[in-house]
């Protein structure tokens, strides 16, 4: 294979288009099992049994073969415990584990940027701060709610099912440490409370909540969710753009940037995060004002900064695990002109275990010289010849950045992302044709411009205003 | 489209839309029924837990101090009647029809009120309102939860749509 070009660090897009020998058998286990989800494993039908086997058939040759081969029987059997799911839900990550690794080579080879030498750490079972016994206790009530669904299956979801998630879920959220499962089990029991009777669902997102389940039932393996800090960063930040994820409960922010350390040695990516919960009527541009007082970046994206770090913590992975106290604010720096010099030659961050997963895969990429047009699916950035579907449907609410804006570009910071068996750009930002003026995603992460953020600023200060004071009537008493 | 049931990332509920909470400063779908707590217009220290059953439509409403609503002994209370409006705005006409299954070709909150009205509905005698104001009393307390800076790989899962409701 021919990498791209060092010099000019614009994606090589035909280098994507090549297919992966194993990718279909691969997603073909992982939808057999999905299946086996869909009906639930409470009384198997002979169907389920082939999906089960499926899958343990999928990890042949790995250290998970024999207890896979196990679990699969018991399940099939009608009799799987909670701990053959979660060697089944450990089978079902794997494989597409190794889905994860192979697309990864292939970004490589579009990106031609070096992938982190640095071997992931993180191994489950890492430290993870006292009060063990509580969280213990709450880590097996989830995974316990998860197997009442795995036997329900998505079919026979019903509200008295889902609703058990509820105390689980408060608690755990109340707990910093058990957070990130918290999160991920409301936004899922949201979904799945939206769709009940399941029986009477018009389809079911089968591939999504088969891998929210699975994730949920790994995170609840003590250990499996910690962030082991391997080191610190000093040196310089330079910001590429904000991508922000959300559900009803929650929103994170995720800066990507290139970090270039002050001793010399080479520059790689990194990313800073912030997380925070909120109401379900705190929405677009109203979400920043709860995150922006704990990630100081996000002033920095909006006056387009880089910022000096010193002895900030970070992981294997390439997560900056902020405090102010770690960053001052430092000189300008145009992500366009960090894209198009800095980027080519920053290092990839490898993936903890757990993360080897498509849908984690957001590699930041600088897409120059294509043309914008459309097929059937929507947007299209057609780069040498070659197309690249844009997921302009990412493109939050929360930003002057607009599909409009988005066809219109001569240029485009991205995260390359995969998900249903084909890559896509999630647009970051862009520099639109004639006037060559740039637009970004996260403009408004620092303090909202235009009447339109300022606007969704003031009204989720209202209603959070609102909440307040209903809180400080009704909880006092 | 990419294939929806082989999406990692297939969008299943639009966010909800923000509206003003003023009369209303929780409203959900959820346990079967359209649920909420709507302010009293006269003592601001009161609210009332109000409900409407998906299907059969009975209805509910009380004070937070499980008093019953007077309005509410023989129909469709004001506190129901806007609680339906503001779940519309927040959910939208189309997802609040189909959870209560009231058919409509085109719903709006008065058409979906006077079709609940109209099937008589009886009130609900299942007591919810503890459950409900609980519901709210935790919803409140996403005020309370200190942000992390520590990365949430999960929420990879939850993209922003410009879907809407
Ligand atoms: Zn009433």
């Amino acid at each position: 294979m021919v990498p791209a070009d060092p010099d000019d660090g614009v994606m090589r897009a035909d280098l994507l288009a090549g297919t992966i020998a194993g990718l279909d058998e691969a997603l073909a286990a992982v939808d057999a099992f999905d299946q086996v989800l869909v009906a639930g494993v409470l009384r198997p039908q002979p169907a389920q049994a082939a999906g089960l086997t499926r899958l343990a058939d999928a990890v042949e040759g790995t250290p998970l073969a024999a207890p896979a081969a196990v679990a699969a029987g018991r399940a099939a059997a009608g009799a799987a415990t909670e701990e053959h799911l979660v060697v089944l839900a450990a089978a079902r990550a794997a494989v597409l584990g190794s889905v994860h690794d192979a697309l990864m080579i292939q970004i490589a080879e579009a990106t031609g940027r070096a992938v982190g030498k640095e071997a992931a750490s993180g191994q489950p079972g890492a430290s993870q701060p006292g009060a063990s016994q509580h969280r213990a206790s709450l880590l097996g009530a989830g995974r316990s709610w998860l197997c009442d669904l795995a036997r329900s299956g998505w079919r026979g979801l019903d509200h008295d099912v889902v609703s058990g998630s509820a105390p689980v879920v408060s608690a755990m959220l109340a707990d910093p440490v058990l957070r990130r499962l918290a999160t991920l089990l409301d936004g899922f029991a949201a979904e799945l409370a939206a769709c009940c009777p399941g029986a009477a669902a018009e389809r079911v997102p089968a591939r999504r909540w088969a891998d929210l389940w699975s994730r949920a039932m790994l995170l609840t393996l003590p250990g499996a969710a910690a962030t082991p800090v391997t080191g610190t960063a000093t040196g310089r930040l330079l910001p590429l753009g904000v991508d922000l994820h959300e559900h009803a409960t929650a929103v994170q922010a995720q800066v990507h940037a290139v970090f270039e350390p002050a001793d010399g040695t080479g520059s790689r990516l990194v990313r800073a995060s912030v997380c925070a919960p909120k109401p379900d009527t705190v929405v677009g541009a109203g979400v920043w004002p709860l995150l922006r007082p704990h990630l100081s970046l996000l002033a920095a994206v909006s006056d387009g900064r880089s910022m000096d770090l010193t002895d900030m913590p970070v992981t294997a992975e390439g997560d900056l695990i902020w405090s102010d106290a770690h960053a001052r604010p430092g000189g300008p720096a145009d992500p366009f002109a960090t894209a198009r010099v800095a980027l080519p030659a920053a290092a990839e961050a490898v993936t903890a275990p757990l993360d080897r997963h498509p849908a984690r895969i957001a590699v930041p990429v600088f897409l120059e010289g294509y043309a914008a047009g459309t097929d059937d699916d929507g947007l299209v950035f057609t780069v040498a010849g070659h197309p690249l579907a844009v997921d302009d449907d990412r493109v939050p609410a929360a930003g002057p950045l607009t599909p409009e804006a988005v066809a219109a570009s001569a240029a485009c910071i991205g995260l390359l992302r995969w998900d249903a068996g084909a890559f896509s750009v999630q647009p970051l930002a862009v520099e639109t044709t004639g006037r060559r003026a740039a637009v970004h995603a996260g403009e408004w992460a620092g303090g909202a411009t235009g009447t339109t953020g300022v606007k969704a600023e003031k009204a989720a200060a209202d209603a959070v205003a609102v909440l307040r004071e209903r809180a400080g009537r009704l909880l006092r008493k | 489209m990419p294939d929806w049931e082989k999406s990692s990332t297939a969008r299943v509920i639009p966010p909800a839309r923000p509206r003003k909470l003023a009369k209303a400063p929780f409203v959900e779908l959820a346990d079967g029924r359209l649920q909420g707590v709507v302010s009293s217009g006269s003592d601001i220290e009161r609210v009332y837990v109000s409900s409407v059953t998906a299907g059969s439509y009975a209805f509910a409403c009380s004070t937070n101090n499980n008093r019953p609503c007077g309005g509410a002994r023989g129909s469709f209370c004001n506190h129901i009647r806007t609680l339906i409006n503001e779940a519309v705005l927040q959910y939208g006409a189309g997802r609040v029809a189909r959870y209560l299954r009231v058919e409509l070709a085109e719903p709006d909150a008065d058409s979906m009120t006077a079709a609940m009205s109209a099937a008589r509905p009886a009130p609900d005698g299942t007591r919810a309102a503890a459950t409900v104001f609980s519901r709210f009393l935790r919803h409140l307390a996403y005020l309370e939860l200190a942000p992390v800076t520590t990365p949430v790989p999960e929420l990879q899962w939850f993209p922003p749509t410009r879907m809407t409701a």
